[in-house]
């Protein structure tokens, strides 16, 4: 049993925890940089540590201020959050070398999922679904139109290696095209990442992003918690998730499912994890990545499911077993991530402070946020404020409840996407469920 | 009133605005004041300080970085603060057997050592980045130090 937890995060993820320790009986450390010494994670800890100055490079995502406030306060655990270290494997490792539990995988599965064209292989390998394409890097544009011709089929998209963001990236639907798209790609790539490394992949027209949530535990046992549809995205951001996905079938969860326990069974997994597929207009599912950490969306599944995934989470790290059932969603649950930004103008962040706030409630609500009338935020961290989520019986109810609470949620003093929300729950594609990654790219604010 | 309700009292009392309680209970009084720098709240269970074995200057100056400057800090009444630069376990001596690098009423120059900070067994000497004489030190010998925490109050040159 932890007798102490350090929380190395911060906002509503570090409350989230902490919450969930606060019910094990668990004593929590909070560590903040100075900017953050009036964050509400700070005074329901139990202890709080100041690691450093505002930027996330001095404080958050500084291993060496975080170990130290571990030993000075005998923490006997670590939960990482999500972003800043809980995909670090170095940081895993140290953590396993000074005899503090990383609340997480090891830094061996870390590496495994982090490298996209291992992670890539070792799917292979378990047979998992993956997206056709050329396994490795391209070496010549012949090699490029034969591997298009012969075995991934246009549309193909040519991506770096090296690359994010949509950089290095080419559709390319015909062969007459492919020779000036490989070569623009290479250029694109060398000029952004210094790296001219290009692959194949077939493009998945139109695709829906479905994640499986698994979790595994020290012993050997997998079992997923079925899925959660992200496909409302703004540049590959996610703004609002939902369970049970309105394009799944029975058939295609046990398929899913099956399979993102292969993904996660083929490297030993240990901890709470999701498995990302893009899933095309005929339902077949292609393995896109692993998170080896807990989402933000995570709550989403914990309705639908009435399981506390953080509570699975510490346990699995204190050694105790799982009962390898799966699990089914039962009502629907939505998830808008409410952000400190502006939708009528391109979404610009919008720090600052709140001078008034007023947080829904009522049947069916549920909200994970860190902020409080009063409270400034901070402009070095991400913007998002808060998590709004709701549950009712059928994907409409919920969709209604979203639409009632967003109208309770007052925020003032910043600009948030409270509006944006609003109108997307009146959208008529979005309530009959008719959506995919390239939704939002004709979405227009009224 | 045992120990531990007292660390809870002095957590409560920093966290507020109360300037100062006092507290009668049978034969038992305690009086706690909040001064304008923070009651040192941050208290755990402490084993006995472990120094390194055979203290020679070269093993204890085995730092990753070298000797770090903390930052300081003006006071309304001219008195300055030297703050931590780091997390760690503060020290006043290099070793229980010598004498502290600093007590109140010395004259300190930039680039004096004013103390030791401890961070996974590794020793930093704190310099200095001011001149003037110490007035007071914030901190016990032997306790945990956060990052901007404040060490010593000096009164400027």
């Amino acid at each position: 049993m932890f007798k102490k937890v350090l929380i190395a995060n911060r906002g509503e993820i570090a409350l989230r925890i902490i919450r969930t320790c606060r019910e094990m009986g668990i004593k929590t450390v909070a560590v903040y940089s100075t900017a953050d010494k009036d964050s509400l994670h700070v005074r329901f800890a139990d202890e709080a540590v100041c690691i450093g100055r505002p930027s996330s490079a001095e404080s958050y995502l500084n291993i060496p201020h975080i170990m130290a406030a571990a030993e000075i306060t005998n923490a006997d655990a670590v939960h990482p959050g999500y972003g800043f270290l809980a995909e670090n494997a170095k940081f895993s490792q140290i953590c396993a070398g000074h005899g503090i539990k990383f609340i997480g995988p090891t830094a061996e599965m870390i590496s495994a999922m982090g490298d996209k064209i291992t992670a890539k292989e070792t799917m292979i390998k378990a047979g998992v679904p993956v997206v056709p394409g050329s396994g490795g890097l391209l070496e010549s544009v012949q090699q490029a139109k034969e591997l298009a011709k012969n075995e991934v089929g246009y549309p193909v998209i040519l991506k770096a290696t090296a690359g994010g963001g949509g950089k290095g990236m080419r559709v390319v639907w015909h062969e007459s095209e492919l020779e000036k798209a490989y070569d623009t790609a290479k250029a694109e790539a060398a000029a952004s990442f210094k790296n001219d490394g290009i692959y194949m992949e077939k493009f998945v027209e139109e695709p829906r992003h479905i994640e499986i949530q698994i979790a595994g535990d020290q012993y050997g046992t997998v079992c997923h918690l079925s899925e959660r549809d992200c496909s409302i995205q703004r540049r590959h951001q996610k703004l609002v998730e939902e369970s049970p996905s309105p394009f799944m079938t029975p058939e295609l969860r046990q398929k899913m499912g099956a399979a993102a326990i292969k993904a996660a069974s083929a490297i030993n997994y240990e901890s709470v994890g999701t498995i990302e597929f893009l899933v095309d207009k005929n339902r077949n599912f292609y393995f896109m990545e692993m998170n080896t950490r807990i989402q933000v969306e995570h709550c989403v599944t914990e309705e639908v499911i009435n399981f506390d995934l953080i509570k699975e989470q510490i346990k699995i790290a204190m050694g105790e077993k799982i009962s390898g059932e799966n699990y089914e969603p039962r009502n629907h649950a939505i998830e808008c991530r409410i952000n400190a930004e502006d939708p009528y103008n391109d979404f610009r962040p919008s720090p600052g402070r709140i001078t008034s706030l007023n947080t829904p409630g009522g049947h069916g609500v549920r909200v994970d946020s860190h902020v409080y009338a009063g409270y400034v935020i901070p402009p070095y961290y991400d913007s998002m404020i808060g998590k709004l989520i709701t549950i009712a019986r059928t994907r409409e109810e919920a969709i209604n409840t979203m639409y009632r609470a967003l109208s309770e949620y007052v925020i003032e003093g910043v600009k948030t996407t409270i509006p944006f929300h609003l109108q997307l729950m009146q959208n008529k594609d979005f309530r009959e469920g008719n959506f995919t990654t390239k939704f939002l790219e004709s979405f227009k604010m009224q | 009133m045992d120990f531990k309700q007292i660390q809870e009292l002095i957590k409560i009392i920093n966290k507020s605005n109360i300037g100062e309680l006092t507290i009668e209970e049978n034969e038992f009084k305690i009086t706690i004041k909040q001064k304008e720098e923070r009651v040192q709240t941050f208290v755990t269970a402490q084993p006995a300080p472990v120094y390194s074995p055979g203290p020679t200057q070269s093993s204890q100056a085995t730092l990753s970085s070298p000797a770090e400057p903390a930052p300081v800090a003006a006071k309304p009444d001219n008195l300055v603060t030297i703050k931590s630069p780091m997390i760690g376990t503060f020290y006043r001596r290099s070793s229980p057997d010598k004498a502290a690098f600093v007590e109140p009423g010395d004259e300190i120059t930039p680039g004096k050592v004013v103390c030791i900070i401890e961070a996974m067994k590794l020793f930093n000497e704190i310099e200095s980045e001011i001149s003037g004489r110490v007035v007071k030190i914030l901190v016990d010998d032997a306790s945990p130090v956060e990052f901007d925490q404040p060490l010593f109050l000096v009164e400027p040159a």
